[in-house]
């Protein structure tokens, strides 16, 4: 079975900079995200994300989007 | 944004809420189990009082009523009985609804009228300037108890059982899956449920204690909130500053809507 592929969005206007999506990030092997020198989250490596939505669930700014990208 | 928050939410955000806040966690697990129960939102009603928390109903797309403190939910009641075909979702806080609204809260219990009530507690009264609430816990430190609350706090959900609710769970923002199942199973349910969401506020309650990052309150809810069927193998020692989740109470009893009918058929001659 072909690994899945996600597609991490961030609205940045939204973002509020808590941190909270880069804590709790599981992606492999290393984090999906970084903080920008502002604090906000920027998607750095969506090829590591396993949809775990760990992120979306817990954006308290409801500014990440997690969707699966179709098999090619 | 996500097809299910332009659903449920009203387009205004970004909301009010400082970085980090629970609230907006429980906000989103409240429109996906919204989405999963697929109600029409012009069939339901959210009532808030006063509070960081209650301004939930200024965001989300029903009709809503964002009523006077602590008060919210005899305002929820009055809504029940002249729509009992409704839905009714009341949103409140720690300070809301087990200080001011205290006694509205166990009367409420009492009538077991169905609805769903979800408690967000960040221990603390986070919009006033974080004065200590009745569900700070003891010794940590508040605007108003700047060396450590020496006041006992309530058990929430103990109170809620004991005055007469239906439906008592307790639920956390760092398990948000968890605690979007159980507003689904307190809305099935039928009767007043009671949902107490463990939340954090690293602003007025955080960084008075040492955890001012998000990130770290996040941990700490954590590490505070033991599911119920882990709870029952610890000891008192171990359980002593943790929050047992999962749903810690369901009965069956008579429902106040229902009640209220009999009587009005009963009394105008329907059953002799």
């Amino acid at each position: 079975m072909a690994k899945k592929s996600y597609d991490v969005q961030v609205i940045s206007k939204l973002c509020k900079a808590c941190g909270i999506c880069v804590s709790l990030c599981l992606g492999k092997p290393e984090n999906v995200f970084t903080q920008a020198p502002d604090g906000k989250a920027v998607v750095v490596k969506p090829e590591n994300c396993i949809g775990c939505l760990n992120c979306e669930m817990h954006c308290p700014d409801f500014c990440v989007e997690v969707s699966e990208k179709e098999a090619e | 944004m996500k097809p299910i928050y332009q659903e449920y939410f009203r387009n205004n955000l970004p909301h009010i809420w400082c970085a980090g806040c629970g609230n907006g966690i429980v906000m989103s697990a409240w429109a996906r189990a919204m989405d999963e129960l697929k109600l029409d939102k012009n069939n339901v009603i959210g009532v808030s009082g006063i509070g960081c928390s209650s301004r939930i109903t200024g965001y989300l797309d029903l009709n809503t009523l964002h009523t006077a403190h602590g008060r919210a939910l005899p305002f929820a009641q009055g809504a029940k009985m002249a729509r009992p075909d409704m839905d009714v979702f009341v949103f409140s806080g720690d300070g809301d609804c087990a200080a001011i609204g205290g006694n509205h809260f166990i009367h409420a219990c009492r009538r077991n009228m169905d609805m769903t009530l979800i408690v967000i507690n960040n221990n603390i009264y986070g919009m006033t300037g974080g004065q200590f609430s009745p569900l700070t816990p003891f010794g940590k430190k508040a605007t108003t108890a700047p060396y450590g609350s020496v006041d006992p706090s309530f058990n929430l959900c103990e109170l809620a059982i004991g005055a007469g609710a239906s439906f008592v769970a307790r639920g956390d923002i760092y398990h948000a899956k968890q605690l979007t199942d159980l507003i689904v199973a307190g809305y099935k349910h039928k009767g007043f449920s009671v949902i107490e969401v463990i939340a954090s506020c690293p602003i007025s309650y955080g960084r008075r204690n040492k955890i001012p990052n998000p990130a770290d309150m996040m941990q700490y809810v954590k590490d505070h909130t033991v599911a119920k069927a882990v709870a029952e193998k610890m000891t008192p020692e171990q359980l002593e500053d943790k929050y047992i989740t999962g749903i810690l109470h369901e009965a069956q009893g008579r429902e106040y809507t229902e009640e209220y009918a009999k009587l009005c058929e009963r009394v105008q001659g329907g059953d002799k």
